[in-house]
């Protein structure tokens, strides 16, 4: 239905253009010269004609709901005016279900239907008054800039404008995309905090989330620190894995490699990193799990299939790539005078590069660890197939774990009823996460950009 | 404002002739992937002269230059044919180690590359990777002496541990020329070593090669023949890849042998 | 200076030499253990990667190829007691026609296909085979298979009465066992198939009626739970379709847009700054996160529907943005400053300068970043799991209205299943699919650079 309103208002627009086209040639047959090339007065009229109906419908689009609802509740009976919000919510639901056409469980009261039905009027009667003002406001926008097509007009200059805050537009979705994040992790974390304290849930030693009969309120406990601790167990292990490994890597490729090896291996890495993560947890399922177990059983410790060690390690696996493609761009932005200054003074290869090459890069590359750290503390699907899932404090990197980023997965998959401490905690675990990475990333990026402007 | 920078040539110019040649090429040639950049250039750098290379852009005297320690090497697809010897060895002896080579030439680029490390630690850079110091005093004493061989001691001394970046450019040069004589090379290159300084800068460059002309050989590449002409014994004049003509720097100037140096110190083009 | 002077630098110079050609041998035996390493690194890294590609295709590639039985099976009127297949009348109403077909197609639902199938198994196995082992002969065939069998019959009723050759799925145990992934050896209790069914299914094999044929159900089944040996990627692939057509649609258009605004016609100031960093953030940002503004923005708040690919489509569309506003503006600051000047110089706008002369050059880079940035989305999985994709669809959805699943979410589904010795080479076969997907699209990306690469 809204595609084709969409689809007719772009058939007006093309025969907007047509007629702003025509008329401006109408017009430029006198002999004057206009300002603009015809086909911008086409434009113009055509933007005229389409872009206020279109904003129109947007807007009508965001508001409609709102306001047939607050009609419909004020229809309503006036026992009900006592009902609590949720309860509110869940009869508009049904009576928005009504209106729909779709079936219902349970008895319909009368006055449900009414509202129903009353529901039902007043959409198409929104419909049919937005199909007429959108009609008008195109017809008014397309007589209106006819009207003005003259030789005068600066037409390309009107387009431009408008072209230019179209992109201003779509760049401010970026902010908002933060906005929304911000947001809907806040709003829902508060209204977590509302049943568990912050000091409880960013204190709290105990994970447990399930209804417990002792403890708080029967509520369970929401500690943050044993995800916190198995988040970083598994960072910290993961990033003893890609650092040395990327990092050599990276020298390795930016120094020592031939070029074609090093047009060879680019995109091969390229292409390591784009490797799905999901992939990398089966991975680790299937083969590191049971060889890290097997090897401990060789040697006589005790190494879980699924723990800290097999996640961190996969992960580290993961991010060398990540580490060695932020460290090669780094290394090789290092200025040619710099390596031919420590060459000159009769430096080895090794020693340039550890000591002229890697402390000049040195600020690049922490900022490329950041960036390391902030991907694998919010990496998820490696450590949901492979941590173990154990949300228990406890330093020995051979048991199973859990993390910030599975325990969201758990708390909030299959059911989306924001009204329990149990799924609303995934936005507080959310939340903290965000915050984390955010850190990570700015000091990163800044760095980095610091780094960049040095030698540039 | 005045710069003193005339240097009492004649009195520098001490029996060259007594000398012995310090580097000599045979038939150089550097190709660059396909393209020869050189085409056999033969010389002898006496012992402690300062000789200077002049020339259009592209003539391939840096090339050359780099030639003489094994520069080239860091360039892909570049090679060289042909002999260069020093004090009689030939460099290009797989059996040479470049490390040695360039510890015995030095050399100091067009644009100031101070390491991005303190005063200090740029000096001392070269003698701690060749191990020359033996103690800290003995470090302190190299980078003194090659401070003030630069004469860029009394200008640093109460800063010696600030990063060598922070210096201006004349600075940052004789920053990087004490960073050379620090590892106390018998040669050294010198690629253009005034093209981004200040005239005050050049003037004090200068007048530190001169100086150091008495115990270092100096070869410098150079496009301002007025600066060739200030400070070099001996001056080459290379065009189009090739060594075109070679002689005292008064010669060459005064009195060119061939028609293309005089057409070029003249002006006529470059 | 004094001759002393000169003796000590001549000195210095002996000793020097002597000092240097001292330490050489040290330096450059660290020199070659340093360049060891980095080719350690590398080494490393590729074995890692080689294990990780063998283990996956070891294990899926097998799994291309299912256990199938060939067989005759005689469509017996006696059993398949149905009455004429109805045609509509002239005087028939849509709605009377429909209803004599539903109760024809009861019919055909009522009728034992599973008795036809064993009929025809029995004609294959040696000995008299009593009613009490039916449970072992059913066992043999995928349990979705007699349904096969009714839908051929629905659609030609001709058939019945004849004998017709069907290849049906052998069941999931039996390919297990044929194929070796289970123990042989292990006792009969701990075997899924019994005893009997296990030795029929050899013999089968050896009479050559059971084959390994490539598994087309693979590719145009829906999951499905009853009958393990049946499930396929269709319906997962089909969700991964409608989500990246979205993704495209929303983020091509908005990340080139504003791309350019940032790049070429933004002021440089704190604000833009401030998007620069924003945007930077936003590309780090754990996916997971983005799961949580799915949840809360677009199902919580706006009401669309959970395991839709629509709202899956729209949470990869903000997460893909950054990466392609990135990608987009480094392709734009590749064009140097000269072609932007030469077409200002002659009189174009800065509109005109950047959508005829700018853009047209970068856009091999735009469409690079953009393939790698979808191929990114479409390996996501975890913000999937929280707006709900992960729930078990039946169906190949129509519309990205419809429930749906993905390719990640689905190997995510598989590896889960309890039957892991059959859907461990399942999840590596479907993860085969989706790396064939992405890695062709990286090869696609990496050539088009190749192809239109321009050096200024």
């Amino acid at each position: 239905m809204n595609l084709v309103l969409i689809a007719t208002v772009l058939i007006v627009m093309a025969l907007a253009y047509q007629i702003g086209l025509s008329r401006s040639r109408a017009v430029a047959n006198g002999g004057v010269r206009l300002h603009s090339r015809p086909g911008y007065y086409g434009v113009l009229v055509a933007l005229w004609c389409g872009l206020p109906a279109l904003l129109l419908f947007g807007v009508w689009l965001l508001l409609q709901d709102a306001i047939i609802e607050m009609l419909v509740v004020n229809q309503l009976p006036p026992e009900l005016a006592g009902l609590s919000e949720r309860e509110m919510q869940a009869l508009m639901r049904r009576i928005g279900a009504l209106a729909s056409g779709q079936g219902l469980a349970g008895e319909v009261e009368a006055y449900e239907i009414a509202a129903a039905q009353q529901m039902t009027r007043l959409e198409s009667m929104g419909r049919l008054a937005m199909f007429a003002s959108m009609a008008v406001l195109a017809v008014v926008g397309l007589v209106l800039a006819q009207r003005r097509i003259s030789p005068q007009l600066r037409a390309r200059n009107h387009v431009e404008r408008v072209i230019t805050a179209l992109l201003a537009l779509s760049s401010g979705v970026a902010i908002l995309t933060t906005v929304g994040i911000v947001l809907s992790l806040l709003g829902e974390a508060v209204h977590f905090f509302s049943y568990i304290s912050p000091a409880e849930f960013f204190f709290g030693t105990v994970w447990n989330p399930r209804f417990s009969s002792a403890g708080s309120g029967g509520q369970g406990q929401f500690g943050l620190l044993p995800l916190l601790w198995g988040t970083v167990m598994i960072s910290v292990i993961a990033l003893l894995v890609a650092i040395p490994l990327g990092l050599m890597t990276a020298i390795y490729m930016a120094e020592y490699a031939p070029p074609w090896l090093r047009s060879v291996a680019k995109p091969v890495i390229e292409v390591l990193a784009g490797i799905p993560t999901i992939v990398y947890g089966f991975f680790a399922l299937i083969v590191i799990g049971p060889f890290l177990s097997g090897l401990g059983d060789l040697i006589g410790i005790n190494i879980r299939a699924t723990s800290a060690l097999t996640a961190g390690l996969v992960m580290g696996i993961m991010i060398i790539p990540f580490v060695s493609s932020l460290s090669d761009d780094i290394i090789t932005q290092v200025p040619k005078s710099l390596r031919d200054g420590a060459l000159g003074l009769g430096a080895t290869k090794s020693e340039m590069i550890r000591q002229v090459v890697l402390p000049a890069a040195l600020p690049g590359i922490v900022g490329a660890f950041l960036l390391a750290a902030s991907r694998a503390i919010g990496e998820t699907m490696i450590v949901v197939l492979a941590a173990g899932n154990n949300p228990v404090l406890h330093a020995n990197p051979f048991e199973a774990v859990s993390t910030i980023t599975v325990t969201i997965v758990n708390q909030l998959t299959g059911d989306m009823d924001f009204s329990s401490p149990q799924s609303l905690v995934a936005f507080a675990l959310g939340l903290t996460l965000f915050v984390i990475t955010l850190g990570l990333n700015v000091i990163a990026l800044v760095v980095v950009r610091k780094y960049r402007q040095q030698y540039e | 404002m005045t710069v003193s920078v005339t240097v009492p040539m004649a009195m520098n110019k001490r029996t060259l002739e007594s000398r012995n040649v310090k580097m000599s090429a045979r038939g150089v040639k550097v190709f660059y992937g396909e393209n020869e950049a050189l085409h056999g250039i033969d010389i002898d750098i006496l012992e402690n002269e300062v000789i200077a290379f002049i020339g259009p852009s592209g003539c391939g005297k840096s090339t050359f230059l780099r030639c003489l320690n094994r520069m080239n090497d860091t360039i892909a697809g570049a090679r060289v044919e042909g002999q260069i010897a020093l004090d009689g060895n030939d460099i290009y002896d797989p059996s040479l180690d470049v490390v040695l080579l360039r510890a015995q030439v030095g050399i100091v680029f067009q644009k100031p590359n101070p390491f991005p490390k303190s005063i200090y630690e740029n000096i001392a850079y070269g003698p701690r990777l060749h191990g020359l110091a033996r103690r800290r005093a003995e470090l302190d004493d190299i980078v003194e002496s090659s401070l003030r061989r630069a004469g860029l001691w009394d200008e640093v001394k109460d800063r010696l541990d600030q990063p060598g970046t922070g210096l201006s450019g004349g600075q940052q040069q004789r920053l990087c020329i004490a960073r050379t004589i620090a590892v106390s090379p018998e040669v050294i290159l010198m690629d253009e070593p005034c093209s981004a300084l200040d005239p005050i800068a050049t003037g004090k460059i200068e007048q530190l090669i001169d100086e150091l002309s008495e115990s270092y050989t100096i070869v410098m590449v150079t496009h301002n023949m007025q600066q060739a002409a200030r400070v070099a014994h001996k001056t080459a004049f290379f065009h189009l890849g090739d060594l075109v003509e070679m002689g005292d720097t008064d010669d060459i100037f005064t009195n060119p042998r061939e028609q293309r140096t005089h057409d070029y110190i003249t002006g006529r083009f470059g | 200076m004094t001759t002393t002077n000169l003796d000590t630098v001549d000195s210095r110079r002996r000793q020097r030499l002597d000092t240097v050609q001292r330490s050489l041998k040290s330096r450059h035996a660290r020199e070659r253990r340093f360049q060891g390493m980095g080719l350690f690194a590398v080494i490393t890294a590729l074995v890692l990667v080689t294990i990780l590609f063998a283990s996956i295709l070891m294990r899926g590639v097998p799994a291309f190829w299912q256990a199938t039985l060939y067989l005759d099976v005689h469509l017996d009127p006696e059993v398949i007691q149905v009455d004429e297949r109805p045609v509509r009348q002239a005087a028939e109403s849509p709605a009377q026609f429909r209803e004599r077909e539903l109760v024809w197609l009861n019919q055909l639902g009522m009728v034992n296909w599973n008795g036809l199938i064993d009929e025809a198994l029995k004609a294959h196995l040696p000995g008299e085979i009593e009613s009490r082992q039916t449970r072992d002969l059913r066992a043999l065939v995928a349990s979705g298979e007699r349904f096969a069998l009714r839908d051929r019959v629905m659609e030609n009723p001709g058939l019945i009465g004849q004998t017709i050759s069907v290849k049906m799925l052998a069941s999931a145990d039996v390919d297990v066992w044929l194929k070796g992934n289970i123990d042989r050896s292990l006792a009969d209790s701990r075997q899924q198939l019994s005893a009997q069914t296990r030795e029929w299914a050899d013999y089968l094999k050896e009479q050559g009626v059971i084959r390994n044929s490539f598994s087309t159900a693979l590719f145009l089944n829906t999951d499905s739970r009853s009958s393990p040996a049946s499930a396929g990627l269709a319906g997962a692939f089909m969700g991964s379709l409608f989500m990246m057509l979205i993704v495209i649609a929303l983020t091509v258009p908005l990340g080139v847009a504003s791309a350019i605004y940032l790049e070429e016609f933004a002021p440089r100031n704190r604000l833009t700054d401030l998007i620069e960093i924003n945007i930077n953030n936003l590309a780090a940002v754990p996916s997971i996160v983005f799961g949580l503004l799915g949840a809360a923005i677009f199902v919580g708040y706006l009401g669309l529907p959970l395991s839709a690919p629509l709202v899956g489509g729209l949470v990869l569309t903000l997460m893909t943005l950054p990466t392609i506003i990135i990608a987009t503006r480094a392709a734009l600051r590749s064009i140097p400053p000269s072609i932007r000047q030469a077409a200002l110089g002659i009189g174009a706008s800065r509109v005109q300068t950047v959508f005829h002369h700018v853009l047209p050059l970068a856009l091999p880079g735009i469409l690079t970043g953009s393939i790698l940035g979808v191929a990114q989305a479409l390996g996501e999985t975890a913000p999937l799991l929280l707006i709900g994709m992960n729930a078990f669809v039946a169906n190949v959805p129509s519309s990205p209205m419809d429930q749906a699943t993905a390719l990640p979410v689905q190997i995510y589904l598989w590896q889960g299943n309890e039957l892991r010795n059959f859907f461990e080479a399942r999840t590596s076969a479907a993860i085969i699919v989706l790396l064939g997907l992405m890695l062709s699209l990286n090869a696609v990306a990496i050539w088009l650079r190749k192809k239109f690469e321009t050096r200024w």
